[in-house]
């Protein structure tokens, strides 16, 4: 049985390892250059020392919205929900954060405040909105999403463009950077924010809570697995799966607001940089287990931001990096899926032989 | 052909749902398979038609040893299946569902393969014509579909799991003579049931399973007793129905029809009292799921009050019936009851008394155990509800009520269930009964209705086309009202 284990557990990594190698090999390097440039380019290397704190920094702050989106989408898909608004949601909550960040003055620290709560309230409205016409107009969450992406994306630019554009300037790059006291509290010469790492932390504890000791978790799982025997339980489903956007909305919201106020300082129009596409890759490879997302997400930070020494180092397109993490996903869950088949019929043929 | 299976082992896990079973079914018979629920019967029959490798042991056909790795080796093999629920894709054509299991995918001749349909049928004396789409098949005529299209692809072994459940007795006759004359061309017929009475009608052979193992052949007839002394290791006593003085009014309808549909065209009144039992009888597909439906809010009536405890309920919400003790258990336990995935222990905190936010997980297994084996379910308090026999999630279902009902409603209570579990189910209801809840229940099971309901409601083509006094009619009467033909001398007709 132990062996078997091993092997569960052996065969996804092998898988990923030769597919990872394979396209680094197949795109003219030779395979362990790239790896060492992405660790190099993330965290340093050797890892985390001195002078290495910029980097580390910059992959925190990626860490941040890929985890803060990975947590929520935990929700939505115990609710049985593809939530692939998730983009458009951290997107609304970039723009609420920006309106915030750029029109009220306040003491810092309640307007950090209010900024936070201003991207999650944009980040749930638009979740909520997916979920209404899901409910209400019976419009499938993924096309409703979709579509509430392209909106939110065309909103950024118009944004960009016209009421919020630079000073002088027609020009879609970004508006004005925010003023300093709109942005998150960093450590001296990085981006790293404490507050934003201990604000993702809580998140991914609240959503491991609420699904391993809560009822309001549970029922949350029974509507995302049946909803007629939930609905004849008495559970109100709609108002849970409403419930379940919401949720999710708000910390994409968050993670939105990180890339405004904590990355880029200022909105740019790819301000959700795709990280809610990637976080549905980093549950589906959790298995929806809330604190498996904190290494997975990391990694992920890891080769999103490491990958732009690709270019640099060894000409190579920096573009390798989102191959790379395409790559990764699609062999582990092809490994991971594999060997559950293979230890099924490993269980059967051992049972067979007694 | 003949057929044997030698020495059959299948585990699940630590379930021995098949713990070496030789059984030999000799070419031209009608062989019964009989056990009840749990007895590893599906199990052995889903490793003879490919469904599932077994873990160890032979199949032997026409003395030659087959391997079969999935259901299109069996069907190769001459082995077809006919499943509980047949294989039928309801959006597709008769035809089309025909050709659709047929080898090789390049060129597909449906004018050849209809009328070798037809012919079968004709053969046969079935009536379904190609174009008809399959949805419009009552599940009788499903069935017909599916033994044809097993013949056409060359099957010489039938197997037949449950085939009698959900289908009137005019079908089921039908089938039984089909099955006789199959036998009689030399078709080896494996008949898997519960039910006694069916198996001693049809078959010519029975073999007992009983836990994953065989306890008993026989050559048929032999007395009942005989059977069920086997299957259960003593005989079992039928329950008399004790008269419960009824009450005040629980449910009642005024003049109540649907916008569309069923029960659209005749309105409904009726008055069910505390303490008393409603059967709901008729062809599936009749009304009587419209009318549950209604009777518990999840349909809203066009025109017509419904009230609950005298108080007017009409057009109210779902849970706000279930918040006046009204409860809907629908025949699909996995579809519309239980909740796959999760373990007995998270339904009973789904549905229990006490709710908080922050669920106590220990004393919640305490309580599941505890429930478990009040109810006698067999399982652990961590086993998942699709891990359950078909018994044991409808123990798990009732366990789940609330304490105070004031109307259960229920879809084919014991259906699928062995006798044992039935009668424990009955118990069960009839001790609510005893507590002053109302039961209405539908069955396709003409003795459970008798036995256990006071009145009888008989839906025919979307209306009540019958009240009867259960103690005032016989199985005779129910069938015809059934089959749609009013009996001059029944009882009247509610308007």
């Amino acid at each position: 049985m132990t062996s078997n284990r091993l092997l569960y557990a052996l065969i996804p990594a092998g898988v990923v390892v030769v597919a990872a190698f394979g396209l680094l090999l197949a795109a003219g390097t030779n395979g362990f250059e790239p790896i060492k440039l992405i660790v190099e380019g993330s965290i340093g290397w050797p890892p985390f020392e001195e002078g290495t704190s910029s980097k580390v920094g910059d992959t925190v702050m990626v860490w941040v919205p890929i985890a803060l989106a990975s947590a929520g989408l935990i929700v939505t898909f115990n609710a049985g929900m593809w939530n692939i608004g998730i983009e458009g949601q951290i997107i609304m909550g970039a723009i609420f954060a920006a309106f915030v960040a750029r029109e009220v003055s306040v003491s810092r620290p309640l307007l950090i405040a209010l900024i936070i709560l201003a991207g999650a309230v944009g980040g749930m409205l638009w979740g909520l909105l997916v979920g209404v016409l899901r409910t209400a107009g019976g419009v499938n969450e993924i096309f409703g999403g979709l579509g509430l992406d392209f909106v939110a994306a065309s909103i950024t630019t118009y944004l960009i463009i016209d009421p919020w554009s630079r000073t002088g300037v027609a020009s879609t790059s970004g508006t004005d950077p925010f003023p300093d006291e709109a942005l998150l509290p960093s450590l001296e010469g990085t981006r790293l924010s404490p507050l934003a790492i201990v604000i993702t932390l809580v998140a991914i504890a609240g959503i491991w809570l609420l699904f391993r000791g809560t009822l309001y978790g549970l029922k949350l799982k029974a509507v995302g697995r049946n909803r007629p025997s939930s609905f004849l339980m008495g559970i109100p489903t709609n108002r849970y799966l409403l419930g379940a956007f919401v949720i999710c909305g708000a910390l994409a919201g968050i993670a939105g607001t990180s890339q405004a106020i904590g990355f880029h300082f200022r909105l740019i129009p790819a301000i959700s940089g795709n990280y809610g596409f990637l976080a549905i890759l980093v549950v589906l490879l959790a298995r929806f287990r809330a604190f498996w997302v904190i290494p997975i997400s990391f990694f992920f930070a890891m080769i999103a931001v490491g990958s732009s020494q690709l270019q640099l180092r060894l000409d190579v397109n920096s573009a390798l990096g989102g191959v790379l993490q395409g790559t990764l996903v699609l062999s582990a869950m092809f490994g991971l899926g594999w060997a559950a088949h293979r230890f099924r019929k490993q269980a059967e043929a051992g049972a067979e032989s007694t | 052909m003949s057929l044997e299976l030698l020495d059959i082992h299948k585990h699940f896990g630590p379930v021995r749902a098949n713990d070496g079973i030789t059984i030999t079914v000799q070419e031209g018979s009608l062989h019964g398979l009989l056990g009840e629920n749990g007895a590893g019967k599906s199990t052995l029959m889903k490793v003879l038609s490919g469904f599932h490798s077994a873990d160890s042991g032979r199949i032997v056909l026409d003395g030659r040893e087959i391997k079969l790795a999935n259901p299109d080796d069996a069907i190769e093999a001459g082995i077809g299946m006919l499943h509980q629920d047949p294989l039928v894709f309801l959006p597709f054509s008769v035809i089309d569902n025909f050709v659709l299991g047929s080898p090789g995918s390049a060129r597909l001749d449906r004018k050849k393969a209809a009328r070798e349909l037809s012919e079968l049928c004709e053969r046969y004396g079935f009536n379904i014509s190609p174009d008809t789409p399959a949805r419009l098949l009552t599940v009788g005529e499903r069935q017909q579909l599916e033994i044809i299209r097993l013949l056409w692809l060359g099957a010489r072994v039938l197997i037949l799991d449950e085939p009698t459940t959900g289908i009137s007795a005019d079908q089921r006759a039908k089938l039984f003579e089909t099955l006789k004359a199959l036998a009689t061309e030399g078709m080896s017929v494996i008949f898997v049931s519960h039910k006694l009475e069916e198996v001693a009608d049809l078959c010519e052979r029975v073999t007992v399973m009983t836990r994953g193992k065989v306890v008993g052949e026989a050559e048929l007839p032999v007395p009942p007793e005989q059977l069920v002394e086997m299957m259960f290791g003593q005989s079992i006593e039928i329950h008399d129905r004790d008269s419960v003085p009824l009450g005040t009014s629980h449910l009642a309808f005024d003049s109540v029809r649907t916008a569309t549909g069923l029960l659209s065209e005749e309105p409904i009144s009726l008055d069910v009292q505390s303490g008393e039992v409603i059967g709901i009888a008729g062809m599936e597909g009749s009304g009587q799921d419209a009318f549950l439906r209604l009777c518990c809010g999840m349909r809203t009536p066009k025109e017509g009050t419904v009230s609950i405890g005298g108080k007017d309920m009409t057009g109210k919400h779902y849970r706000d019936y279930l918040a006046a003790d009204v409860k809907y258990l629908p025949a699909g336990r996995l579809e519309e009851g239980l909740i796959e995935g999760l373990t007995i222990t998270e339904h009973f905190v789904l549905t229990g008394e006490k709710q908080s936010f922050f669920v106590d997980w220990n004393a919640a297994r305490e309580r599941a155990v505890e429930q478990i084996e009040h109810y006698t379910i067999k399982g652990t308090e961590a086993s998942t509800a699709e891990s359950l026999s078909g018994g044991n999630q409808q123990r798990v279902l009732l366990a789940m009520l609330p304490p105070e009902l004031t109307v259960l409603l229920m879809e084919h209570p014991t259906r699928g269930l062995d006798i044992e579990s039935a009668d424990w189910v009955w118990e069960q209801l009839l001790a609510r009964r005893q507590q002053g809840t109302s039961i209405l229940f539908a069955s396709a099971d003409l003795d459970e209705l008798l036995r256990y309901s006071d009145r009888i409601l008989v839906f025919f083509s979307g209306r009540v086309i019958g009240e009867l006094d259960a103690n005032n009619t016989n199985v005779e009467e129910i069938g015809m009202l059934i089959g749609g033909r009013r009996a001059p001398s029944s009882g009247s007709v509610s308007s």
